[in-house]
């Protein structure tokens, strides 16, 4: 019953919001300029350093997230809201000596001298410098809500077999209990083996419901389609992680089928060992490049069937776009799970094949 | 482009906010559920396992029972057989007792019947024979007062004698 109650709250706000949240966001932008569909949609895909909630007679709401810049003069931080939701260059933030601009979400700094922000044909700035950004973005910020909710939900579930005598699970370890397991036993054991999976546990269930979260918030149109899961920086980290515990856990096993494939003659051991050391790298460039598309492309056709109502400038078109993106909504809900999943499970087979033993 | 080039900053965020993730999770969250629910799993197997052992203890005891029961069973079948056979014995044992008695109380009594038989048939003779010589004695005393009755006498005695 209460899970049905959730669920029902849950897919009411996804219908409700992604009519109320773009359309607002498109009115506003239509009523300024023409309408330009490629721009709206990397604006929500891409990152950016404050989170806009929602337009107001044309005046954006928006909860201004700290910019981090690392520059000459070593560490500068001000608040986004210096820029006053500019995305032009136009606006000139001067802080500890540098002056700053901030153009399609990116910051620059401009050269010493120069008053305001000159751009190429391409419109690249000319006089002025990208400073090393480690701003809490809206990215950043969702990850860290994220976290905050991972935190809760499994600590608390944790603490309800500490508390019960014969572990029974109850509450909310009842609804992670079932996920855990499946890692364990669909995941871990088949993958890497009943011995040394153990050891890998933390770092697949983390990753799992790290990227399963992620996924999930990325998908709630109210936080603006925060798109960490599908941003490459975050998929790129993750991917290097399980780079670095498959390149680590590697026994002489692994790495003789990598240098010299046992089992075939010698010219063929010579011609498999460039291909198989190309294959240490593309094994999480394809994980990086799959769960970043995947997601993307979600986002990208939601958004776009909704600029199908701008594009064609009738509202007549809103019910095709509204069944649509219902459509890929409810697809992509399921694709958040199995994003993670497949995350997850690669992860592990890379791991199983980095500490399988020779067998005869 | 600006798509897929990782900026740093996320990368760098994301990096460090993985691995507290990883460390906090792994502390306060993996351990403790993975551990419950093994050592649950642990305690359902064990469980499983006493069970079947119960089970089987169970199925042994049932067996030692119906081998007891059929053991008992026998034992008394055996001890009817042998009752009745000591029974028929003794009755047959005692018949041929009762008979070989009787018999030889039947000789006993036809042997004492013989012998009385005999004494009292010898009594008679020895009675009948006084008698009769009392009688031959009166009749001789009486006859033999007259000479001719005492030769007719011989002469009769005389001739029964050739007849026999």
């Amino acid at each position: 019953m209460r899970i049905g109650t959730l669920s029902a709250v849950f897919l009411g706000l996804l219908l409700a919001f992604p009519v109320t949240g773009f359309a607002k966001d498109n009115e506003a932008e239509e009523s300024g300029k023409k309408f330009d569909p490629n721009e709206m949609i990397m604006h929500h895909v891409k990152d950016a350093h404050e989170f806009h909630i929602i337009d107001i007679n044309d005046k954006p709401i928006s909860l201004p997230l700290p910019i981090i810049l690392w520059t000459e003069n070593g560490l500068t931080t001000f608040m986004s809201s210096a820029f006053h939701h500019d995305d032009s260059g136009e606006v000139i933030v001067e802080k500890d000596g540098g002056k700053f601009v901030k153009v399609h979400e990116k910051i620059y700094q401009l050269n010493e001298g120069s008053t305001s922000v000159e751009f190429d044909d391409k419109h690249h700035p000319v006089n002025a410098s990208k400073p090393l950004d480690i701003s809490i973005t809206r990215n950043v910020f969702m990850m860290w809500v994220s976290v905050l909710v991972l935190l809760f939900v499994f600590i608390s579930a944790a603490r309800v077999y500490k508390k019960s005598e014969n572990k029974i699970p109850i509450g909310i370890a009842g609804f992670v209990e079932p996920l855990i397991v499946f890692v364990r036993d669909d995941i871990a054991k088949p993958m890497i083996g009943e011995h040394k999976y153990k050891r890998y546990m933390p770092y697949l269930l983390t990753i799992f419901f790290f990227i399963w979260i992620n996924n999930i918030f990325g998908l709630i149109p109210i936080l603006n389609g925060a798109n960490l899961s599908g941003n490459i920086a975050f998929t790129c980290t993750l991917a290097v992680f399980t780079f670095i515990i498959t390149t680590f856990s590697g026994n002489k096993n692994y790495w003789k089928h990598i240098f010299w494939m046992p089992g075939v003659p010698v010219p063929m051991k010579i011609f498999l060992m460039p291909i198989e050391l190309i294959g240490i790298f593309t094994k999480p460039i394809s994980l990086m490049i799959r769960l970043f598309a995947n997601i993307t492309a979600g986002h990208i056709i939601i958004l776009a069937l909704m600029s199908l109502i701008f594009i064609f400038e009738t509202v007549w078109v809103s019910p095709i776009s509204v069944a649509f993106s219902l459509f890929i909504t409810i697809i992509e809900i399921v694709v958040t799970a199995i994003q993670a999943y497949i995350f997850t499970i690669l992860s592990a087979l890379y791991f199983g094949m980095a500490t399988e033993e020779e067998h005869h | 482009m600006d798509l897929v080039s990782p900026g740093f900053g996320l990368v760098f965020w994301t990096a460090i906010t993985f691995l507290i993730l990883l460390w906090i999770l792994r502390k306060f969250a993996w351990k403790p559920i993975l551990g419950a629910v093994s050592e649950r799993e642990e305690s359902i197997k064990s469980a499983l396992q006493s069970a079947e052992d119960a089970k089987k203890e169970m199925q042994n005891l049932q067996a030692d029972n119906e081998r007891i029961l059929k053991e008992a069973r026998a034992e008394r079948d055996a001890m009817l057989k042998e009752a009745r056979e000591l029974k028929e014995g003794i009755i047959s044992e005692a018949k041929e007792q009762a008979k070989s008695e009787g018999d030889k109380m039947i000789k006993q009594a036809q042997a004492t019947i013989e012998s009385e038989k005999k004494a009292a048939v010898a009594d008679i003779k020895a009675q009948v024979a006084n008698l009769s010589i009392d009688i031959a004695e009166k009749v001789i005393k009486e006859e033999l007062s007259d000479k001719k009755k005492q030769e007719k006498l011989v002469q009769d005695m005389l001739g029964d004698i050739e007849l026999n």
